[in-house]
């Protein structure tokens, strides 16, 4: 009687040479230092969960019920960005297999010629036409191929990934062609959301003042303190 | 020596790598997907020149479909915007529409030319889209040499 093994089947992000951390079965890829990603979330979290608290309750009742929800949609839309960016693959591209680097090498040898003994060999460069003008590709050492037009290796994640803007620590990932528009949409809308918290600060602490004297108001809205520094802080990381 | 494949399975099982032949991006357009038509030195006793570039043409056009944009990317794009990309849960992009088509037409070009012939094309979305791996199969029971001449009988030109 035989035994019949069943061999689980090997996912590609199980075997990918990178400095990547998944979870949910390969669902979410992120860099491997994770922990300004999580201060990024609490900061938002925090400030948004003490706007809601603290100037919500106040702006409903005496300007509009439609300030705190659109409050809520904005905050949302802003986390589901974020998450969005941070969970998903910037494009990396994979490393080549050891068939397509030696074919690479030689035709890097070949183009190259005869170097003399004891000189540096010429950089690894590759000429290419693009719409009649002359692009260089530089040579990966690391994933061994000829980086597209517009890709770079990232050291801190170890990939090459295509059209790389940077690697953002605030979302724990590379920023790149399959991530950017989220990227693009995260800050654009946390931007939004930073001044209309702002704006509505202001407008309560403008209205209690009208009615109690703005000492009181100080004194009665301790909830407004961080947001006197905070959006200052969004909008420079922004 | 002929190498005579009938199917991808016996190609798989029966058949050792000889080569491997890579086919390069063809940026003279600009940056969207094309690959190169130029035929290879290497395929040249192994299938018709015709039905080579014939197969990197449609693989040329699906791509050129796939990055299309039009008014249904645009409005794709707003509907998704506007549903802060939760829809993608349920609706798949029509990039990825025509990536399953074209891998659907990679694996039939695969059955009916290229493994008959000894062989087979891998997904270019496999290699970042950064070229066609063609992979050159012999039959284990020749002696090795890439360059041997093969008798193609019965393929179904397309």
């Amino acid at each position: 009687m035989s035994a019949v093994m069943i061999t689980r089947k090997v996912r590609k992000w199980e075997k990918l040479p990178g400095k990547n951390t998944f979870c949910c079965d390969g669902r979410v890829m992120m860099a491997r230092q994770k922990g300004v990603f999580y201060l990024t979330l609490f900061l938002i979290v925090g400030t948004c969960s003490l706007f809601f608290a603290f100037e919500c309750p106040y702006l409903a009742v005496h300007l509009s019920p439609s300030v705190p929800v659109f409050a809520i949609v904005l905050f949302f839309f802003v986390i589901a960005m974020l998450l969005r960016t941070s969970f998903s693959d910037p494009g990396v591209l994979p490393r080549a297999l050891p068939e397509e680097a030696t074919f690479i090498e030689m035709e890097i040898e070949a183009a190259n010629g005869n170097v003399p003994a004891g000189q540096r060999p010429p950089p690894r460069i590759r000429n290419v036409q693009i719409n009649n003008q002359i692009v260089k590709l530089k040579y990966c050492y690391t994933c061994k191929i000829f980086r597209p037009p517009r890709a770079s290796h990232c050291s801190i994640c170890d990939n090459c990934v295509d059209r790389f803007d940077h690697h953002c620590p605030w979302v724990g990932n590379c920023v790149g062609k399959r991530n950017y528009r989220y990227f693009y949409m995260f800050t654009l809308s946390l931007s939004l959301l930073t001044i209309y918290i702002f704006t509505f600060d202001i407008v309560h602490v403008v209205m209690r003042s009208v009615d109690k004297g703005f000492l009181n108001t100080l004194k009665e809205t301790p909830g407004t303190y961080p947001f006197r520094l905070w959006p200052q802080k969004q909008l420079l990381c922004g | 020596m002929a190498t005579e494949f009938h199917n991808l399975q016996e190609l798989r099982h029966s058949a050792s790598l000889a080569n491997k032949v890579f086919i390069q991006r063809d940026y003279s357009e600009g940056t969207t997907c094309r690959f190169q038509t130029k035929f290879p030195s290497e395929l040249e006793s192994r299938i018709e020149r015709k039905l080579f570039e014939d197969t990197v043409k449609t693989l040329n056009n699906y791509y050129t479909e796939a990055e299309k944009i039009g008014g249904q990317s645009y409005l794709e794009g707003c509907l998704a915007c506007s549903t802060a990309y939760l829809i993608f849960l349920c609706m798949e992009t029509r990039y990825e529409k025509v990536l399953k088509k074209i891998s659907k037409y990679i694996q039939e070009q695969n059955e009916k030319i290229f493994a008959p012939r000894g062989l087979l094309i891998t997904d270019p979305i496999e290699r970042g889209m950064r070229v066609i791996e063609i992979s050159i199969y012999e039959d284990r029971g020749s002696s090795g040499s890439s360059s041997g001449s093969s008798s193609v009988s019965g393929s179904t030109a397309r």
